[in-house]
């Protein structure tokens, strides 16, 4: 499977935030990188369908599912990490394969404690592990790897690749450290 | 500074002094027990209104229709303010009708509504209508405030209505909601017994008390104006705690 982004572009209030932007993402994962405020975002937003661009294409199978890490956690505060994992995959929800991903993200012992409560790096990789167990076709992480400590981060990394082998995984950093471990194609904007 | 407590010896001392000052008018006056029944007779009179098949006949009677008009005013101010939160036509077209519900004074609907409507059926409808704006524009706030981040996110994952209601919309709308009912239960049962003091519809609390006013039966006004705040009270503590265990099961904090 295959994402095209053919010659996107986007402004906001009259600023050129994408523009022409043209690349190709396939099975693997692919880094977006650039510094602060170069669209890296907008650009993720934009291939959730959570805004339409002022012109260009996103050429990706009909009916193609997304799961992401969004720039902020965006997780359910008022539930435990089930909890949340449960609200976005509902029946569907595989308690032991949720349990064993959790204790690889170094989450295997958070039991029933609200997420309230998580500190930011446990937020974070719950998150991760959000994206990671929905029903997906491809994956748009943006810097899901922000605040984890040096273990932590070994560990959603070598989750992060094992999904590159199944799909395209777009992944938005600026850390150049990330890219050159996960071992991807970048893309600078 | 903490909201004041209520301490057993405080309302001991005032009760104290409402008897004292009870006793003072009987001396003072031949029949100054009319002017002011000590707590002592209202009470009394209470244990042998409480035997009478009328008494129960009265509190449920105007208990059902001030609390059924506190339930549909609930059901139209959700329904209204969801809708309103979706289409801003509805919120303009709702809104000089909310300011003139909470600008008009209370004595002008009732009177309003009794050239209407059957003075049974006016605890009611005053009922319902003190109740609407707050629960109206708590619930119409409760859902602006929901979290536009969480809806994008189980957009993106496609997280089925039925989930998202309970896992973001519930929980962040029902602490609203709960506190425009605790507004609201106080509000109903002040309004809907005004209503009735003035509509005197038969066997009902507000005119078993304004026949104690005709008739100087200070005991029997202080008995019913007792049973008012109880039956109130009760009210308010069951459904409140029927809400709060829709807030906690939602997961949603007390606001």
């Amino acid at each position: 499977m295959e994402i095209r982004i053919k010659d996107l572009c986007k402004a906001y209030h009259g600023v050129t935030v994408l523009d022409r932007l043209s690349f190709t993402a396939g099975p693997g994962i692919t880094c977006v990188m650039a510094p602060s405020g170069a669209g890296k975002t907008t650009l993720l937003r934009l291939l959730l369908g959570l805004e339409r661009p002022d012109s260009g294409r996103i050429v990706q199978p009909k009916g193609c599912r997304w799961a992401a890490v969004f720039q902020e956690d965006r997780l359910l505060e008022q539930l435990d990490a089930l909890g949340n994992l449960r609200f976005v995959l509902g029946p569907a929800l595989d308690e032991d394969a949720a349990c064993a991903l959790l204790a690889e993200l170094g989450l295997g012992d958070v039991g029933g404690k609200i997420v309230r409560d998580f500190s930011g790096g446990m937020k974070r990789r719950l998150a991760l592990a959000r994206a990671l167990l929905a029903p997906s076709d491809a994956l748009a992480l943006d810097e899901p790897f922000t605040g984890l400590d040096a273990e932590n981060r070994a560990g959603s990394m070598g989750c992060v690749r094992r999904a590159g082998l199944e799909k395209p995984v777009l992944l938005v950093t600026h850390d150049e450290a990330d890219a050159a471990e996960l071992q991807a194609r970048i893309v600078k904007l | 500074m903490n909201k004041p407590q209520i301490r057993p010896w405080a309302v001991l001392f005032w009760l104290l002094v409402w008897q004292g000052a009870s006793m003072a008018l009987s001396a003072a006056y031949p029949h100054g027990g009319l002017l002011l029944a000590s707590p002592v007779s209202a009470l009394l009179r209470l244990g042998e209104l409480a035997c009478t098949a009328a008494f129960w006949r009265a509190v449920s009677g105007s208990a059902l229709r001030i609390f059924g008009g506190f339930l549909l005013s609930c059901a139209l101010a959700t329904a209204l303010a969801s809708l309103a939160a979706r289409w801003q036509a509805v919120r303009e077209l709702l809104a000089p009708l909310v300011a003139a519900v909470k600008a008009v004074p209370v004595v002008s609907f009732i009177i309003l509504a009794l050239v209407w409507l059957d003075s049974r059926d006016l605890s009611l409808f005053i009922a319902a209508l003190m109740v609407f704006p707050p629960v109206y524009l708590n619930v119409l706030t409760g859902i602006a405030a929901v979290d536009g981040r969480l809806l994008e996110m189980a957009r993106v994952f496609r997280v089925p209505f039925r989930r998202q209601l309970r896992g973001i919309w519930l929980p962040q709308v029902l602490p609203y909601f709960r506190a425009a009912c605790s507004l609201g239960l106080g509000l109903c049962w002040k309004a809907g017994v005004a209503a009735e003091v003035i509509g005197l519809p038969a066997g009902t609390i507000g005119e078993r008390l304004y026949t104690a006013k005709v008739y100087y039966q200070t005991p029997d006004l202080f008995a019913w104006t007792a049973v008012i705040v109880a039956v109130s009270a009760v009210f308010e503590k069951a459904f409140l705690s029927l809400v709060d265990g829709a807030v906690r099961a939602a997961g949603g904090e007390r606001r």
